[in-house]
C-alpha cells in the first residue's frame, strides 16, 4: 500500500523549509503555561510550517489489533526503531474462560507473538503472570509514568494521562509510523480545563463524573481538545478513579485527558517494576513536580461542575451522551430538541425503552464488570462491597483488568464474593466490552455494564448496553434491574 | 497512497449524528487481513437484516455506486480502528462530508486518501444533490449553481493532495530525531524503563 514518495522540492510554491525549531513553550506560549504546553514542548522535536509537531514517543504499546501496522512495516522491510520502548500486550482477543478457542482468535494472538519475537519486543503474553488490558498493565508495571508520551492503537489510551502523561490513541497507519520512527506527527490540540470542585457523594464515582459531563456537553463536545481534569474532586480521586476519568475522555470527543501528577501519583508509581529507582527516582519526582498548569495559564475552554450535584449515572441510549441520573426518567425525545430527537427516538427503539418512565426498574438480563475503564482492583472492591452476602438475580461475568488484579482480588476474597453471588469469575482481557474474544451479549439482551461504550452492537449484534459504575452494576445484578446503589450502601452502613 | 485534487461522484445521505466506528465496521470483522478487502463489511449491521441480506431502503443500498457520503455530527467517533476507514475506502467512498468528525477517524481517513470534509452550514442541500464535485485546491463542494466551502486541517489537506507517506517524510528528519533522543536520554534518564 504505502508507496515511498520523494519529498516535494523545497522551492515549490515558495515553500518554507519543512520545519522550524520549536520556540520556548509549545505553540509559542510565553508566560504561564498549561500542563499540555509543558508536556508538548518536552516532546516536540520540530514543527512543520503547517503547524504539525513531530513528537518523540516514550512508550508504545501494541496489541493483537496492531497486525495492520506490522503488515505495513513488513511491506517496506522496516524494523521497529526502539524495541526497548515498545511493548506487546495480548488483551483484545484474550480468551477469558476455559474451553475451545476459535481459530481466528488463535491466529490473531499468534500473529502478535511472531511480530513481537521478530522485532525483539517484550510481550505480556496470555500465559504470563502480568498479562492484562494494556491500559491497566502499563500503569501497573510502572511503564506509564508522569511526563511521558504514551501511544497505543486504541482510543482509550487517554487513560494514561491520569499520570500527567501525554497519551492518545492512534490508527494503524500512525502505529506503523511510531514503530518505524518512534515519533508521531500531531497538531497540538486546544487546551480545555474541566474543573470539579467539592466532594462526590457516597456511591458516586469517577465513572458517574465522566458520564455526567459527557451527558451535559455531548459526545462530540471536546473534539480537538485535550482535557485537563482539575479541582478538589479530581484531586480527591485515587489513581484508579483518575484513570477511569481520563479513559472516558474520548467518549466526550477528546483524544487526550490528563491530571497533573501529585503525591497520590508518586505513591502509586513508587516501587513498580519498571519505574525509576534510586537517584533516577528522585530526579524524576523533581521533574514531575513541575508538571502542573501555572497560575494564570490560558485554556481555550473552561468548564466546571459541582461534585455534589452528581448522582450515580446510567446510559439509556446508544451514545455515552445519552445518560441520566439513576433517579431520573428516560427522556422524551421531543424535549431534547430537534437536533437530538431523531437519534434519541432511534436509540429508544433499539434499546427497547419507553420515554417518560423511570430508568430505575428497567430489568436487566445480565451484567458485566471489567474493561480498561473499570477493571481495576478498586472497581472490583466497589462491586464486591455491594455483592457481599447477596445473590445476583441475573447471570454475569467479572473479568479483572489484569492477572495481577485477578490475583489480588483472589487474595482479598473478592473473587469468592463474586462467585458466591453467582457471577462468573473469568480471566483478564477486553472481554465483553468489545466482544472480540467471543464474550458477547446476545441480540436483544440487556446488559448492565461497567464498560465505556453503549454503541449499537458494541457488545454483540443487537446487544443493549447500559453503562454505569461497577457498584451500580453490582446493584443491578442484585436487583435484577437498574437500581440506585445508594440505598443498598446505606443499608450496609446501618448494619455495621 | 496516491494524491488527488478533485473528485466528482454520486452522493449517499446518512443523516445521523455520532455514527461511530463500531457501526462503520463491527469489531468481529477486524481480524480480516487488509488484502481480503473490507468493502462488504461497511455498516454491516446497519445496512443488512439478521440474515445478512441488504435492506433495500438503506441509503447506501439504494445508491451502491456512491463515492461521497453526507453525514451528521461527530462522524467516526469512538474506536480508533482504521478498519472503519478501510471499509469506506474499499467500498469506493472517497469523501465524507459531515458537520464534524471524530479526531482519530479524521487522521485515519487522511492516511488512506479519504477526505473528511467539514461543512457546518448548508449540509442539507449537499445531501439532496445526486452528485457532487469536491475540490481540494479551493476547498469547495459544488453541484451546478450550488457551491459550499468545506474546512480541513491544512496539514491534512496538503497530505491528501500530495499523497505523502509520513514515514518517508519523517526519515528526512532522522538527524533531529537522533539528537532529540540523545538529549532526552541525558535530561530525563527516568523516561527509559528500569531494567526488570
Amino acid at each position: 500500500m504505502p508507496v515511498p514518495l520523494a519529498l516535494p522540492p523545497a522551492e515549490e510554491e515558495g515553500r518554507q523549509p519543512m520545519h522550524e525549531r520549536p520556540r520556548a513553550g509549545a505553540g509559542g506560549v510565553t508566560g504561564p503555561r498549561t500542563l499540555l504546553d509543558k508536556l508538548w514542548s518536552a516532546h516536540e522535536i520540530l514543527r512543520s510550517p503547517n503547524g504539525d509537531s513531530l513528537l518523540w514517543v516514550d512508550r508504545h504499546f501494541v496489541h493483537e489489533g496492531s497486525h495492520h501496522a506490522f503488515a505495513k512495516l513488513a511491506a517496506r522491510a522496516a524494523r521497529v526503531a526502539e524495541p526497548d520502548l515498545t511493548f506487546g500486550v495480548v488483551d483484545h482477543y484474550a480468551p477469558t474462560r476455559p474451553g475451545p478457542v476459535r481459530p481466528e482468535i488463535t491466529r490473531m494472538i499468534e500473529t502478535l507473538r511472531s511480530n513481537a519475537a521478530a522485532h525483539g519486543l517484550r510481550l505480556f503474553d496470555l500465559t504470563g503472570p502480568d498479562q492484562g488490558i494494556v491500559h491497566v498493565i502499563g500503569p501497573e508495571q510502572g511503564l506509564t509514568l508522569p511526563g511521558l508520551l504514551v501511544m497505543c492503537g486504541d482510543s482509550h489510551t487517554s487513560t494514561h494521562g491520569a499520570f500527567g502523561a501525554l497519551a492518545f490513541g492512534i490508527g494503524a497507519t500512525e502505529v506503523a509510523h511510531v514503530l518505524a520512527t518512534q515519533t508521531i506527527w500531531q497538531r497540538r490540540p486546544a487546551a480545555m480545563r474541566l474543573t470539579v470542585e467539592g466532594t462526590l457523594g457516597p456511591g458516586v464515582t469517577a465513572k458517574d463524573l465522566a458520564l455526567a459531563w459527557i451527558s451535559r456537553l455531548g459526545a462530540g463536545a471536546a473534539r480537538g481538545h485535550a482535557i485537563e481534569y482539575a479541582g478538589s474532586a479530581v484531586r480527591g480521586l485515587s489513581m484508579e478513579g483518575r484513570m477511569t476519568l481520563c479513559n472516558l475522555s474520548i467518549e466526550g470527543g477528546a483524544r487526550f485527558g490528563m491530571v497533573a501528577p501529585d503525591e497520590t501519583t508518586f505513591a502509586f508509581v513508587d516501587g513498580r517494576a519498571s519505574a525509576p529507582r534510586g537517584a533516577d527516582w528522585h530526579r524524576a519526582v523533581d521533574a514531575w513536580s513541575s508538571l502542573r498548569s501555572d497560575a494564570g495559564a490560558r485554556f481555550e475552554r473552561e468548564v466546571s461542575l459541582d461534585a455534589a450535584e452528581i448522582a450515580p449515572t446510567v446510559t439509556w441510549g446508544t451514545s455515552p451522551e445519552q445518560a441520566v441520573p439513576v433517579d431520573a426518567l428516560v427522556p422524551d425525545p421531543a424535549v431534547l430538541g430537534p437536533e437530538k430527537a431523531d437519534a434519541a427516538a432511534g436509540a429508544l427503539a433499539y434499546m427497547g425503552l419507553s420515554a417518560g418512565r423511570p430508568i430505575a426498574g428497567t430489568p436487566v438480563d445480565q451484567v458485566f464488570i471489567g474493561s480498561c475503564t473499570n477493571g481495576r482492583i478498586e472497581d472490583l472492591r466497589a462491586a464486591a462491597s455491594v455483592l457481599a452476602g447477596r445473590r445476583a438475580r441475573v447471570p454475569g461475568l467479572v473479568s479483572p483488568g489484569s492477572m495481577q488484579v485477578k490475583r489480588q482480588a483472589e487474595e482479598e476474597g473478592l473473587a469468592r464474593i463474586f462467585t458466591e453471588a453467582g457471577l462468573d469469575w473469568a480471566g483478564s482481557g477486553c472481554s465483553m466490552c468489545v466482544g472480540m474474544n467471543g464474550d458477547l451479549v446476545a441480540p436483544g439482551q440487556r446488559c448492565a455494564s461497567s464498560t465505556n461504550r453503549n454503541f449499537r452492537g458494541r457488545q454483540g449484534p443487537g446487544a443493549r448496553t447500559h453503562l454505569m459504575s461497577p457498584a451500580m452494576v453490582a446493584a443491578a445484578a442484585v436487583a435484577g434491574e437498574i437500581t440506585d446503589v445508594r440505598p443498598l450502601l446505606a443499608r450496609d452502613q446501618g448494619a455495621r | 497512497m496516491a494524491g488527488w485534487t478533485r473528485h466528482t461522484g454520486k452522493v449517499a445521505l446518512l443523516a445521523q449524528d455520532n455514527l461511530d466506528t463500531d457501526q462503520l465496521l463491527p469489531a468481529r470483522f477486524m481480524s480480516t487481513p487488509r488484502s481480503e478487502g473490507y468493502g462488504d463489511r461497511l455498516l454491516y449491521d446497519v445496512r443488512r437484516d439478521e440474515s445478512g441480506a441488504l435492506l433495500p431502503g438503506f441509503p447506501l443500498n439504494r445508491q451502491p455506486n456512491a463515492s461521497i457520503l453526507v453525514a451528521g455530527r461527530n462522524f467516526g467517533s469512538g474506536s480508533s480502528r482504521e478498519a472503519a476507514v478501510y471499509a469506506l475506502v474499499d467500498s469506493g467512498i472517497r469523501v465524507v462530508i459531515a458537520a464534524s468528525f471524530g479526531d482519530i477517524f479524521a487522521a485515519n481517513a487522511v492516511n488512506n486518501g479519504l477526505l473528511p470534509a467539514t461543512v457546518v452550514e448548508g449540509l442539507a442541500p449537499l445531501g439532496a444533490a445526486g452528485s457532487l464535485t469536491v475540490d481540494l485546491q479551493t476547498c469547495e463542494i459544488s453541484a451546478g449553481a450550488l457551491c459550499v466551502r468545506f474546512t480541513l486541517d491544512e496539514g491534512q489537506r496538503t497530505k491528501l493532495i500530495n499523497g505523502w507517506d509520513d514515514i518517508d517524510l519523517t526519515r528526512h528528519h532522522q538527524d533531529e530525531i537522533t539528537a532529540f533522543r540523545t538529549a532526552r536520554r541525558q535530561s530525563a534518564p527516568w523516561a527509559w524503563p528500569a531494567a526488570g
